[in-house]
């Protein structure tokens, strides 16, 4: 590891990083570029830049390029800036015929923002496509940072949203 | 071996394989043709087209040949319906976002997507929906990208992680939003990087230069050989009407396998430069005259003529390029000593030539260029062998992954792409020492005794860990050499380097070779363009100056072959200063500059690669013949002709030839057989200095300044590869004198100074300053070794 990496990661971000590093053999540190990412995006508030894959990919030892596959392949990774909560609405099949449509209009109007785009205050980003998120027993759902919401309905949708700061 | 022989039926014949072949390399092999888009035969198998589908006795669908291995009495058809179909399904899948803009995609008419299409394709398609667009990426001067009509066959891709050892193209995002690029934007930077053009089987990547020049079935193409390296790379020319248009490798799996440097890729732009000089011209009271040939040869007759009857023919000194042909150099030196002079050389970025009578008949590379691959270690001294000789880098590279110990004493730390064993990084004046420490640790380890000279000179040296690393390296390999590179060459000392590698591979049993320079280099020695041998390495009697003495000694006239001095030799000032004193400078030269019009009395122009034919000898020491495949620029001739006129005007005998092979046929009658061998007698080293305090300069040539041709073709000027012009320092050496990045320094050498930009490279070591030759910025400070000074301007 050189200087660039440790000043661009944070002590914490590299410390995450090293307990993932630990599950992996020495010549294997590659294994543990989801985990780095996420960490990563996390210590930026939610979107990895170019220079924080970078980072990534001097602290593991591989090239850029092959952060960046990684980075742009998962969407769990936003590569622009994005707002401070991120909604995952599922439109897959099960929450498409629980009526996940009205909830992503509701959602859409409620912010004034479409799908893929990020309030003008950095509050709230709506996610494009998000696929099934393995919760359809509790269809129409959604994903908000990392926590589920189940069963959803527009009333249950305002009082979730109004209620993050 | 026969063991693994297996036997399996194609298309009703039936095949011998090895076992753990893919069906792809049986059919291939064997003429049967398998279509395939990823499948690549020096990559490895990625099996994401599909187009290789083919049927299997037994197999319930059909199976991709890139990725099938084969099976004792597998039954395999590779045209019938099942196999078709599903060759055809998929050419309709590859069709569905490609945008079939045949017509304007400079790939048409040698895309395999397009033949395949023929084939395979259907006459409409039944897609109706909108196709994905893919903006195009800079991804620098050489290589053009269309990406919208990529097929993902990640050749490219493959390409850097495999060979080139620069991962730079990836495929980012996903399913159909799926891109191959660089993601940021940025040139890929590979020495390599030209042949994914070859690679992408599509026109997503093309070549920039020659785009919408010309349609691929106007072009006619040429053999030839690649002229800016000593590996002799086997090209095909490409030509429309006249004009080079294009050049691409031709496959020799002994030379450059498939690949090809961009140097050698791009270099053809260089035979259009404005600065082509057109007609043969004189200097007439300061001011340049064109003339005809005729005109031009009486001048250089009467000239040559009197400059020899006034000052004798010991003030005459003739400087040959190291890339001529052998043809050309045999004729200039057949010339010069008829005449009665031994002032020849073309050694022009070298200086210490004390044990040059030492040398075998060449200085070869010591193995043949496939046979590094096999090496288990190696040596290199004072070499970028990356940059300087890609081909062979990428043959060490291979021994590398395989696990080869690559070694390195440098004075630059050079980036390689392989993972380098152990690397020393000293100033040019501790290198000695460096190797008699290795020396010392070896003598150490195998305990073998040597001279007492040598060890009277070894006996105080301290050794390191290090020292016994690379020691045991090399004397533990089955397979070693000893390579000294052009660094090593043009070191003030490179004779003692020289006689220390040669202890070092004698005491540890392993090879030792030389990486030379040009596409000639082996040449020069064999046709005797050299001051004390004569052609075929005979002693000559009387010994001539060398390139430095002649330069230093101030000569009253010179003849000039393919040679800007003040570029091209390892004292620029020197060189400009002789040439611009001389009372007569005759420039056998393809282009005009300012500096050579300023110093040369006449300007004969002569043909370049492409348009002369010759013979390359390249460092393995394979001689290679070429034709010309275009007419040379404006009344430009070969050297050889000219030279072959020039013999019958001084009325010398033997000039006689009718053609180029006349002459070759008597050049290679005097070399009798190339004899590869290192078997120099060694004079054993005298003395060690010690490193002085001064700082140290250091200058390496970058690879696309390396001649006339490439210091002039546009594209690759444009590329991270030329000389900047700066001094480059280290932080350290930068915060002693207070310099940053971007700064102006004041640099001086003897009592010479210019001002030159600061460039911070911790590449540099302490307390030296590496300057990059070939640049005019520089050119007044001179000695390309010793001491310097700067100090912020
Ligand atoms: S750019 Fe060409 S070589 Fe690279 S993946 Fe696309 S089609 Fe293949
Ligand atoms: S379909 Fe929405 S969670 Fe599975
Ligand atoms: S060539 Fe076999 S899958 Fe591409």
């Amino acid at each position: 590891m050189t200087e660039t990496a440790k000043t661009i990661l944070t002590e914490h971000t590299r410390s995450e990083i090293d307990v993932w590093l630990k599950k992996y053999p020495e010549d294997r540190k590659q294994s543990a570029v989801l985990a780095a990412l996420r960490e990563a995006q996390h210590q930026n508030h939610g979107y990895l830049t170019t220079e924080l894959m970078d980072a990534v990919a001097e602290y593991l030892g591989m090239s850029n390029i092959a952060v960046y596959e990684v980075a742009s392949f998962y969407s769990m990774f936003e590569t622009q800036p994005v707002g401070r909560h991120s909604i995952s609405v599922c439109t897959n099949i099960s929450c498409l015929l629980m009526g996940s449509d009205d909830i992503v209009e509701h959602v859409e109007k409620k912010l004034g923002i479409k799908t893929g785009e990020t309030t003008a205050d950095g509050k709230f980003y709506i996610k494009c496509e998000e696929e099934c998120l393995a919760a359809c027993c509790g269809g129409p759902m959604m994903m908000i940072d990392h926590k589920y919401y189940e069963n959803l309905t527009p009333e249950k949708v305002d009082e979730i949203l109004d209620g993050l700061d | 071996m026969s063991d693994d022989q297996i036997t399996i039926e194609v298309d009703g014949k039936s095949l011998k394989a090895n076992k753990g072949q893919m069906l792809i390399e049986i059919t291939d092999a064997n003429d049967i043709y398998v279509p395939r888009f990823c499948y690549h035969k020096k990559l490895t198998v990625a099996a994401n087209c599909r187009m290789c589908l083919v049927e299997v006795e037994k197999a319930p669908k059909p199976l991709p040949a890139c990725a099938t291995p084969v099976m004792d009495g597998m039954k395999v058809k590779t045209r019938s319906k099942l196999a078709v179909n599903a060759q055809k399904s998929i050419m309709e899948f590859l069709l569905i976002n490609h945008p079939l803009d045949c017509p304007i995609c400079d790939q048409g008419g040698e895309c395999e997507l397009q033949d395949l299409a023929m084939g395979y394709g259907g006459d409409v398609s039944r897609y109706q929906e909108k196709k994905r667009v893919v903006k195009d990426k800079n991804i620098g001067p050489l290589i053009q990208t269309d990406l919208t009509r990529c097929i993902h066959c990640t050749r490219c891709v493959r390409f850097g992680e495999e060979v080139a050892g620069l991962r730079e193209m990836g495929a980012t995002g996903r399913g159909e939003n799926m891109e191959i690029g660089t993601y940021i934007e940025k040139s890929v930077n590979s020495e390599m990087s030209g042949n994914i053009i070859d690679l992408c089987p599509v026109g997503a990547l093309t070549s920039k230069p020659f785009r919408y020049s010309a349609r691929t079935w106007e072009l006619v193409e040429k053999d030839g050989i690649a002229p800016h390296d000593s590996v002799g790379s086997n090209i095909h020319i490409h030509i429309k009407g006249d004009r080079v248009k294009r050049v691409a490798p031709a496959d020799n799996e002994a030379i450059n396998e498939v690949w090809l440097s961009d140097r050698d890729r791009f270099s053809y732009e260089g035979i259009y430069s404005e600065d082509r000089l057109q007609n043969p011209m004189i200097k007439e009271e300061g001011v340049w005259k064109e003339v005809d040939w005729e005109t031009a040869l009486d001048v250089v007759k009467q000239k040559l003529g009197s400059a020899l009857e006034s000052h004798g023919a010991n003030q005459l000194g003739v400087l040959a390029s190291p890339s001529s042909t052998l043809e050309e150099l045999y004729l200039l030196q057949k010339i010069a000593r008829a005449v009665g002079t031994n002032n020849i050389d073309a050694r022009l970025r070298q200086v210490d030539f004390s044990d040059q009578n030492s040398v075998s008949q060449f200085p070869w590379l010591g193995t043949s260029i496939a046979d590094l691959e096999t090496l288990q270690s190696a040596l290199l001294i004072g070499s970028n062998v990356r940059k300087e000789q890609p081909i062979i880098n990428h043959r060490l590279r291979k021994a590398a992954l395989k696990g080869a110990a690559i070694m390195m004493l440098n004075p630059v730390d050079y980036d390689f792409n392989y993972p380098v064993e152990t690397k020393t990084i000293v100033a040019p004046e501790k290198m000695p020492m460096e190797l008699a420490a290795i020396l010392k640790a070896l003598i150490e380890t195998t305990g073998q005794s040597i001279d007492e000279q040598t060890k009277q000179c070894i006996d105080n040296i301290d050794i390191t860990d290090a020292h016994r690393k690379m020691a045991d390296k090399l004397a533990n390999a089955d397979d070693a050499i000893v390579l000294l590179g052009n660094i090593a060459t043009a070191h003030p000392h490179f004779s003692l380097l020289r006689s220390l590698a040669g202890l070092i591979a004698k005491h540890s049993n392993s090879k030792i070779g030389y990486l030379s320079e040009a596409a000639n280099s082996s040449g020069v020695w064999l046709s005797g363009v050299l001051p004390h041998r004569l052609a075929g390495g005979v002693e000559s009697t009387n010994v001539g100056l060398n390139t430095h003495a002649m330069l230093q000694e101030k000569l009253k006239a010179y003849v000039l072959m393919g040679v800007e001095p003040e570029m091209d030799c390892w004292d620029s000032r020197a060189a400009r200063t002789a040439m611009n004193e001389a009372e007569l400078v005759i420039s056998l030269t393809a282009y005009r500059s300012d500096e050579i019009e300023k110093y040369a009395d006449v300007m004969l122009p002569v043909s370049v690669f492409a348009e002369t034919s010759g013979t390359f000898i390249n460092n393995a020491g394979s001689s290679q013949t070429f034709a010309g495949v275009v007419p040379p620029v404006g009344q430009a001739r070969p050297a050889w002709k000219f030279l072959r006129v020039l013999g019958n005007l001084f009325n010398l005998d033997g000039f006689d030839y009718e053609s180029s092979s006349d002459v070759l046929d008597e050049v290679m009658q005097s070399i009798g057989e190339i004899k590869t061998n290192n078997m120099d007698q060694w004079q054993s080293p005298t003395s060690l200095e010690p490193a002085s305090n001064d700082l140290q300069r250091i200058t390496e040539i970058p690879m696309n300044m390396i001649d006339s041709i490439c210091r002039r073709a546009v594209s690759l000027q444009k590329t991270a590869d030329v000389s900047d012009g700066a001094i480059h320092i280290n932080t350290a050496l930068a915060g002693k004198n207070n310099l940053t990045d971007a700064d102006n320094a004041r640099v001086e050498q003897d009592e010479n100074s210019v001002t030159l930009k600061v460039v911070v490279d911790d590449r540099v070591p302490d307390d030296c300053v590496l300057i990059q030759a070939a640049h005019i910025a520089q050119i007044d400070l001179g000695a390309s070794f010793g001491s310097i000074r700067i100090a912020k301007a």
